[in-house]
């Protein structure tokens, strides 16, 4: 089952390493992990999707939680969350008819193009992982130039936060 | 008042009541060297390569309970310290090493005898630290001894660039710490605790199963307290060893690969495992499918993570051992039960039987020297008080099968990552903290060799070390292992171009004894122990086909062992 992981941890320098290498050393799958400073300076706020059997996920959340500079970690999958990747998606736009059908369907799956030359599009999606899926499945394959994602991040619905 | 760097070292280390630090000096810690220099509280043990610095802090942290001390410089210094610091990790033990690192100005450059010795070291250590402030200096080796020595203990590095240093600031040691993101449990879960009772309670064929972590986490006289109110039996680990008093009729002996009969063969049909500080190792469990078939399995461990993680348990409990098994004690005495008295009969009945297997017995009239001779002597001779040490291999099986260890602390080997290396420059550390008693390092022809310089610190500090070889002329265990499955192809395992071991010790200034008569083992062990002022090096031509029995198949269960 996928799982999201968000940590806090203490924002020293090698906290990122120190979770990249528990993953390869013990040999867990990652699928994107992305990591950022928080509103509070001394820490940083990872986000990590990763995949498992129960035991395995179990495992995972020990293993993180036993790192010196984890402050705190939530499985967000173990309750209501929401989850939100961005794109960018840079697409071969020549002809008016092409470019008119790209921003059609950019505009169905509520992207905004933000850069325009003659030849190109680029475009930004955000959302989760499978909305964002079926957009570039919607492009054609031979169109795209360039695709970059962000990484999952995530947080809980309600009044649930993770804070230090 | 302004320190250098260099001085907030000294400084610290003195106010944790570091006894001593085991070192090497080189380009990047001179200051710090400098430092030492001018003071003599804290007293450096000069090794001869680092790795022997960090295996004999590991030896006195094993003895005593209390941190090691390792300082090495950048580079070279510290990636022969690696070893040391995984063989530290891998038993969960105390260290808090230092590495010079070049100044903070040149790091990333590729300057002389820079490493990344934060990065190197990270997969082996519990936690890491470079310094790059020396504002920052005190605090993180407060940090680094806090770390180091609570919740599961482990090794520490702190890497201090030598600008560091040299630059100054004001000294404050703080007294106590805490860290928001490390926090070690300090009891365990009543609830948990009291159904760990009832289980126990209404077992009718329960066994203890406990490791390293009762020594680390001094639960041994809680651990013999509450087995013996019980009457239940107890197998210990090889880390284990000592924790509960091996000469005591409930304790089967060690279980495993090279376990006892009646220990792995009562893990395989008890319905009750009732397991303390210890990590379900595969050397332990064997064929983890096969593992206890018929248990319902109670684990208290300080490591949340070491519960469940390859095997499924039905009670966890997390919290220092000492204070669980200590309130499990109250619970059951304050209840006014008792097991069930029949069943256990029975249970100890079917027990009796697989002890009565003798599955330790060997050749006792054999014209060469047996090993196992060789322990059994040593155990009498030191009347089971010895502080014994041990390399990797058939040798350390042996001293865990022969030497019975009533006390904790006493049995110091490698257990989790398997050093070869590791016996000698151990029984320096175990000796400087425990100058008046006997320390032995049971050892092999082929592992005394990877430390063999440390004869020469145990020249300089007069430290009177017995070293008994049990010399085989075989990497002993890895033939073992060629006779079994390879169909007896030899490869690369008869250890050729053995030095004299006798002209060997004597060069370093030490005495040397060759002894290949069975008749003369008792002998020169006696004459051996007598000597206090050198190292004694024993070297016992034995019988080179003895194999370490029983044994354990890798992929077998524990009720399939080899016996002879
Ligand atoms: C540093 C290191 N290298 C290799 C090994 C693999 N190994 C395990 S036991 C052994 C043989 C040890 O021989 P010896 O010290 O003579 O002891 P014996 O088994 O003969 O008692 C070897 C090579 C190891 N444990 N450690």
């Amino acid at each position: 089952m996928r799982h999201i992981i968000s940590l806090l941890l203490e924002n020293e320098a090698g906290a990122l390493s120190r979770v990249a290498g528990l993953f390869s050393a013990r040999g867990y799958n990652i699928e994107s992990l992305t990591v950022a400073p928080t509103e509070d300076a001394s820490l940083s706020r990872m986000t990590l999707v990763t995949s498992g059997s129960d035991e395995i996920i179990e495992q995972i959340m020990k293993q993180l939680n036993k790192l010196v500079d984890t402050v705190r970690l939530i499985d967000l999958t173990e309750g209501p969350h929401i989850e939100r990747e961005m794109l960018l998606v840079k697409v071969r736009a020549e002809g008016g008819e092409l470019r008119a059908e790209i921003k059609r369907v950019a505009e169905i799956f509520r992207g905004r193009i933000i850069d325009v030359t003659d030849t190109t599009y680029t475009i930004e999606l955000t959302g989760a992982g499978d909305k964002l899926n079926a957009f570039l499945d919607t492009l054609q394959r031979p169109l795209i130039l360039e695709v970059v994602r962000s990484g999952v991040s995530g947080i809980s619905r309600g009044e649930k936060a993770l804070k230090a | 008042m302004e320190l250098t760097g260099a001085d907030i070292f000294v400084r610290c280390l003195q106010e944790e009541g570091v006894e001593y630090v085991f070192g090497y000096p080189g380009g990047a810690v001179l200051h710090i060297y400098d430092a030492l220099f001018r003071q003599d509280a804290v007293k450096h043990i000069l090794v001869r390569h680092e790795q022997g610095a960090a295996h004999a802090a590991d030896g006195y942290a094993r003895a005593t309970g209390r941190p090691g001390v390792v300082l090495v410089t950048s580079g070279p210094g510290v990636t022969n310290a690696v070893t040391g610091i995984a063989t530290a990790y891998m038993d969960s033990i105390p260290l808090v090493v230092f590495s010079g690192q070049v100044p903070t100005h040149l790091i990333g450059n590729d300057a002389f005898q820079e490493v990344d010795s934060v990065g190197i070291t990270r997969p082996c250590v519990k936690h890491n630290f470079l310094v790059k402030d020396v504002r920052d200096l005190a605090l993180t080796i407060k940090k680094a001894f806090y770390i180091a020595t609570t919740g599961r203990p482990g090794p520490v590095v702190v890497d201090i660039p030598k600008d560091v240093t040299a630059h100054k600031a004001p000294f404050d040691y703080p007294k106590t710490i805490s860290m928001r993101s490390y926090n070690p449990v300090l009891r365990g879960h009543p609830g948990q605790i009291r159904r760990a009772v009832d289980l126990m309670l209404a077992a009718k064929r329960p066994v203890f199963y406990t490791g390293g972590g009762v020594i680390l986490g001094e639960g041994s006289e809680a651990l013999t307290t509450l087995t013996r109110r019980l009457g239940f039996p107890i197998t210990n680990t090889l880390m284990g060893l000592g924790a509960y008093p091996a000469t005591d009729r409930q304790f089967l002996g060690m279980l495993g690969m090279h376990g006892t009969y009646e220990a792995n063969m009562a893990m395989h049909h008890c319905d009750v495992l009732i397991a303390v500080g210890a990590r379900f190792d595969d050397r332990v469990t064997g064929n983890i499918e096969k593992f206890c078939p018929h248990a319902q399995i109670i684990h208290i461990d300080i490591d949340p993570a070491s519960i469940s993680k390859n095997v499924k348990v039905d009670i966890p409990i997390v919290g220092p051992v000492d204070a669980v098994l200590s309130e499990m004690d109250r619970v059951v005495a304050d209840s006014g039960r008792a097991p069930d008295a029949e069943a256990l009969a029975e249970w100890w009945r079917q027990i009796d039987e697989w002890r009565a297997m003798d599955c330790l017995k060997y050749d006792r009239k054999s014209k060469l020297i047996k090993p196992q001779h060789v322990l059994e002597c040593l155990y009498r001779l030191t009347a089971g008080e010895a502080y014994v040490t041990s390399d990797v291999g058939q040798h350390q099986m042996w001293a865990a099968q022969f030497y019975k260890f009533d006390r904790p602390r006493r049995w110091i080997n490698s257990g989790g990552l398997g050093t070869m290396g590791f016996g000698l420059p151990a029984a320096i550390g175990v000796q400087l903290a425990h100058p008046d008693e006997t320390v032995v390092c049971v050892t092999g022809e082929a592992s005394v060799q990877m430390c063999i310089q440390e004869l020469s610190t145990c020249r300089q500090y007069g430290l009177p070390i017995k070293i008994v070889n049990l010399n085989n002329r075989y990497m002993g265990m890895v033939r073992q292992w060629q006779e079994f499955f390879y169909q007896g192809r030899y490869a690369m395992s008869y250890m050729d171009a053995l030095p004299d071991f006798v002209q060997l010790a004597e060069s370093y200034g030490h005495a040397g004894m060759r002894i290949d008569r069975p008749e003369d083992v008792e002998g020169a062990l006696r004459e051996a122990l007598k000597v206090r002022d050198k190292v004694v090096f024993l070297d016992f031509i034995t019988d080179q086909a003895e194999n370490v029995y029983p044994m354990i198949p890798a992929g077998a269960g524990q009720n399939e062992m080899i016996l002879v």
